[in-house]
């Protein structure tokens, strides 16, 4: 699998939330993914930018262009310096949220991609790394 | 048909073909003409010839409420062409609905002031129903032609104001187009509640046709738009969710309860004119 970061994108306002998904759109539409495909990226995306925001306090997105022999996909990794999160499980379960949220946003966008991992701990700051692969590209 | 209606749709029909030559020259001037036929008012007065024969045919059929009737398949064809050239100009199928809507006015007028016999009664109500029948074809066309879609989101991305209109009586529809940010909601909220209330609306659609994705902030915000408008004591049907949008409210897992929702602006239209007891029959 070869990889080259393309960009990394500040995330301290929703103006750049906005940014941030202009810019997976234009990364999955690279990609060769379909209408569905990139709605569903780009709403992961959505959600974990906010994340980074809000619960972070502002971090970064670094997006990564994958290319193996079935296909081309994106690697998203947002990053902060925040509070981390004690929990995970908790976290990552429908409903659950210490804001004012629906309490959705890490557990959907856990089941909006392919892969998602979390880094994260009380103090440690919170690294959410996702890849999403269109349907021809994924693992058999 | 009893015979007051038959001989209220007869009226009409003598009514069109005496007074073709002035309505047709009333149509020519109206956006909706006037917009298409550019090149030359004639072409435009020609044109409007062409609708008044068609309605004639109707008129004669006598069946001026069904939307079914094949002596409409002239007028929908004419009507087609008018709207299709409309919307490859840019106008979005509300803007359309308002122009075909605008052909009503002088028919209307015309039978009021000059038809004073017994008939005149029962010919207004025909002319009502028919005028009624061509504005439900013509929304039928505009809402259908997909073309029509794009270019309205194309042409409203760029604009920050968030319109409300009147779609039918008792009903108001606000097209929402890009991304539904608190600030955004709060303006769409305010005016759309301000036009239940002016317009006595009991029905109120979000058409979200032009919004590119619905995250867990994006339906908070729906939600909380559509509890309002049920406290203001109308309901509200959310149109134009598109197939990758419902694929992905699924997986976020967001419950949008007991909001009614329909795939598009036209199925919306037709739930609202039922819920406010017009019934409309689909081509
Ligand atoms: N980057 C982060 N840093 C610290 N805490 C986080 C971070 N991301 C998520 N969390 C914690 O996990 C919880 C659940 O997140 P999730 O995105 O599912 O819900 P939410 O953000 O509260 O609401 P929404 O449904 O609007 O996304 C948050 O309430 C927060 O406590
Ligand atoms: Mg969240």
């Amino acid at each position: 699998m070869t990889t080259a970061a393309v960009m990394s994108l500040p995330i301290t306002s929703d103006l750049e939330i906005a940014g941030v998904r202009q810019a997976v759109r234009e990364a999955a539409v690279a990609a060769g993914f379909s209408l569905v495909e990139q709605t569903k990226v780009v709403t992961a995306a959505s959600e974990l930018a906010r994340n980074t925001l809000v619960h972070g306090g502002g971090g970064r997105l670094e997006i990564t262009m994958l290319e193996r022999p079935q296909g081309k996909g994106i690697r998203l990794r947002f990053r902060d310096e925040g509070p981390g999160i004690a929990d995970v499980e908790t976290a990552l379960s429908d409903g659950y949220t210490t804001g004012h949220g629906l309490g959705l946003g890490l557990g959907g966008a856990r089941r909006l991609v392919q892969e998602f991992a979390i880094d994260t701990g009380p103090g440690r700051g919170t690294t959410v790394t996702v890849t999403a692969w269109p349907r021809g590209a994924r693992r058999v | 048909m009893t015979v007051a209606e038959s001989s209220g749709a007869a009226a009409v029909a003598e009514f069109l073909r005496a007074r073709r030559e002035q309505l047709a020259q009333q149509w020519a001037d109206l956006a909706l003409f006037r917009a298409v036929y550019t090149s030359g008012r004639d072409i435009a007065v020609n044109a409007a010839h062409g609708l008044v024969d068609a309605l004639t045919e109707v008129a004669r059929d006598g069946r001026m409420d069904d939307v079914t009737v094949p002596a409409l398949d002239q007028v929908r064809a004419l009507l087609a062409q008018v709207i299709a050239a409309r919307s490859q100009a840019g106008a979005g199928p509300l803007q359309v609905a308002g122009e075909v809507a605008e052909l009503k006015r002088p028919v209307i007028a015309m039978v009021g002031r000059e038809l004073a016999d017994v008939n005149r009664g029962a010919a207004l109500i025909a002319a009502t129903d028919l005028m009624g029948t061509v504005r439900l074809v013509g929304m039928e066309i505009s809402l259908s032609d997909e073309g029509a879609i794009v270019a309205r989101q194309r042409q409203q991305l760029s604009e920050i104001a968030t319109p409300v209109l009147k779609l039918w009586d008792r009903v108001v529809a606000v097209p929402l187009i890009g991304t539904l940010d608190s600030a955004r909601t709060q303006v769409v909220m305010e005016t759309l509640l301000e036009a239940i209330v002016d317009e006595r609306a009991t029905v109120a659609i979000l058409d979200i046709t032009g919004v590119p994705l619905v995250d867990t902030v994006v339906a908070q915000h729906l939600m909380k738009t559509a509890l309002a408008v049920r406290l203001m004591g109308a309901r509200c049907v959310v149109s134009g969710i598109r197939p990758q949008i419902a694929q992905t409210i699924v997986q976020l897992g967001i419950d949008l309860g007991d909001i009614t929702t329909r795939a598009t602006l036209a199925d919306a239209l037709e739930w609202a004119l039922a819920q406010v007891g017009t019934s409309v029959g689909r081509a």
